[in-house]
């Protein structure tokens, strides 16, 4: 099982589609390696620079429908090499969410008042995340607490680190 | 308590049920294309797991960038070719026979009611125009679909979308789906079945059905989906006519994938289409719509007519009708895809592919290219398209690119005018 948590990336709109977290110019790429420089690359998002921002994060926290678009599971391993282990928003496209516990990441969904609280911490954010319990700890300027609910699914995928590992043990 | 056509769908198919919220369903077709396949192939063979669970369930096709543009897209067909080679896929189509795979896997006959469906695309959601659950997925279910012929999902709830009155002149299927997708919102089906039915439906013809499901996805929707009918039965018959003795036969075959009356939906959509007016896309949202009207104006520099959405024979019927003894404006481009040799074909023998190069067309051959901004009509920085596709997400066809989506006929008028206007003025 991967390591979740670590510093907050906070990437404030909803709507975040597949083809700015890795464009499909790049999906001729044959590994995942070598998607990443390209992260989030097209990204509409006033300021941002993926090179500066990504530095050092482990987390993102953003808002609704995030991934919605394409089914590229290549913006999930885009993610994974540039060492995003786990995505906080309010709601997931169905697909990337499926994606991300295929391959065995957290893509955690929280109330948008939640979501609020942690856009509002302050400073750098670092995310604690307690799996078994379902509990988030978020300390920047201020520290919070969140408790979420995980598919019990999305769970056994998680700890078989991704479903193919699970697929080929049960069917 | 009755069910819906995909609850039906999900219990003929029930593999497993690891969670009452989760299932796991048999698969009847797995489609891949040379984006999403050739890295599962090269991860199950890195595993020691080179298989396929059924080499006559799975289709195969190159058709996002064909022919190869470059040594990288040259690399993802070369690998999807030897596979498919060497795991006796026998429905492996490549150029010269190859298209757009929404298009030509539907005519081809692999779809049909009652099916369950999965490909590493997201507009797999088209193929529930035949009355089946199929859906996108990423290279991980792709990967166990390919190698146990099972796919995973949460039980969907249903949203019915009612469409009644009657489509006026200059109004289609794509004018349809984008105004119902502004009311959705871009996730307002999110984890839902979008099931469409009412008189509307009931007489639109599968090309316009499949253009309805295909944009399913652009409201988050895991599937879209219309119950089989006649219009099924029809175009199916050339597959399905040594396994019945009439229409009527298999019709009655097909209701087993109705639903039935009192089926549980989460929320029914009444749409009347009566006083709709064609629709194009603002933003970069398929949400972001508006009355072609109010865009009236805005100028273009490209035209692109082709894609799973809108590259069928009766889209560019409905293109011809506009261009028919007009030219094109100076300003502009003008492309046109035909989704697939079929379609083209018939493009030719009806004469729609003369009118559209003597109005200044460019006609390239059946591929996905401009529509994901991979190749044959990338924007500039800044350029303007008007697109029968399904996307204007931001760069979507090429960076800094702007794509204002619609219907055939409104990119028709949008060519000849060289800015987007309203459509139906140019039709006698
Ligand atoms: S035509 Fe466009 S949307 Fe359709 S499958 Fe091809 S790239 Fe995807």
């Amino acid at each position: 099982m991967k390591q979740f948590g670590g510093q907050a990336l906070f990437l404030d709109r909803s709507d975040i589609n597949t083809d700015e977290i890795i464009p499909a110019k790049y999906l001729t790429e044959n590994t995942k390696m070598d998607l990443k420089p390209y992260v989030l690359e097209d990204l509409k998002l006033g300021g941002f620079d993926p090179k500066r921002d990504l530095a050092d994060k482990g987390v993102i926290v953003s808002r609704a429908n995030f991934g919605c678009g394409s089914s590229r599971e290549h913006a999930v391993w885009v993610f994974e090499v540039n060492e995003i282990n786990t995505v906080i928003a309010e709601s997931f496209a169905r697909i990337f969410r499926q994606n991300m516990y295929n391959c065995g990441m957290l893509a955690i969904e929280l109330p948008a008042a939640d979501i609020e609280q942690l856009f509002n911490l302050g400073g750098e954010v670092t995310v604690e995340v307690d799996l078994p319990a379902g509990k988030l700890t978020a300390k920047g300027e201020r520290t919070a607490e969140f408790s979420f609910n995980l598919n019990d699914f999305d769970r056994r995928l998680v700890a078989a680190g991704g479903w193919l590992n699970y697929a080929d043990k049960h069917y | 308590m009755g069910y819906t056509i995909v609850e039906k769908i999900f219990a003929a198919h029930r593999r497993d049920t690891p969670t009452p919220e989760n299932i796991i369903l048999d698969l009847d077709v797995v489609m891949c294309h040379e984006i999403t396949t050739p890295i599962a192939i090269t991860d199950l063979e890195a595993r020691g797991m080179d298989r396929v669970f059924d080499p006559d369930k799975i289709k195969v096709v190159i058709d996002h960038v064909t022919p190869a543009k470059d040594s990288k897209t040259a690399t993802q067909g070369k690998i999807l070719r030897d596979w498919a080679r060497r795991q006796n896929i026998r429905d492996f189509f490549d150029i010269g026979r190859n298209g757009v795979c929404h298009a030509l896997f539907p005519e081809k006959g692999f779809i049909r009611p009652g099916y369950t469906v999965i490909m590493g695309d997201s507009h797999t959601c088209t193929h529930g125009a035949f009355g089946a659950f199929a859906a996108g997925v990423g290279t991980t279910d792709l990967e166990v679909g390919i190698l146990k012929g099972v796919c995973s999902f949460r039980l969907p709830r249903t949203i019915k979308v009612e469409i009644n009155g009657r489509m006026p002149a200059g109004v289609y299927a794509k004018d349809v789906i984008l105004h119902i997708i502004k009311k959705l919102t871009v996730n307002g089906a999110t984890d839902r079945v979008l099931e469409f039915g009412g008189p509307v439906v009931a007489s639109m013809s599968m090309e316009a059905r499949m253009t309805l499901c295909n944009m399913a996805i652009e409201a988050g929707a895991t599937c879209g989906v219309c119950l089989p009918d006649k219009i099924t039965a029809e175009y199916l018959w050339p597959f399905i006519k040594e396994q019945y003795t009439t229409i009527d036969e298999a019709l009655a075959d097909f209701q087993e994938w109705h639903s039935d009356p009192d089926a549980a939906y989460e929320q029914v959509l009444e749409f009347d289409v009566s006083t709709l007016v064609p629709q194009v896309t603002y933003g970069f949202k398929p949400d972001e719509v508006k009355d072609i009207t109010e865009m009236e104006g805005v100028p273009v520099d490209q035209i692109y007519i082709g894609s799973c959405t809108n590259g069928r024979i009766e889209d560019l019927r409905e293109a011809a009708r506009v261009l028919k003894g007009k030219k094109i404006s100076d300003q502009v481009r003008g492309i046109l895809s035909p989704a697939t040799p079929k379609v083209y074909n018939q493009a030719l023998e009806e004469g729609l592919i003369k009118i559209f190069q003597e109005a200044g067309f460019c006609v390239t051959n059946p591929t996905c290219g401009a529509c994901l901004g991979m190749s044959n009509g990338v924007l500039a920085d800044g350029e303007i398209c008007a697109s029968t596709t399904n996307r204007n997400f931001n760069g979507r066809m090429g960076k800094g690119g702007i794509v204002h989506l619609m219907s055939p006929l409104s990119a028709a008028a949008a060519a000849v005018a060289g800015k987007i206007t309203d459509p139906r003025v140019m039709l006698d």
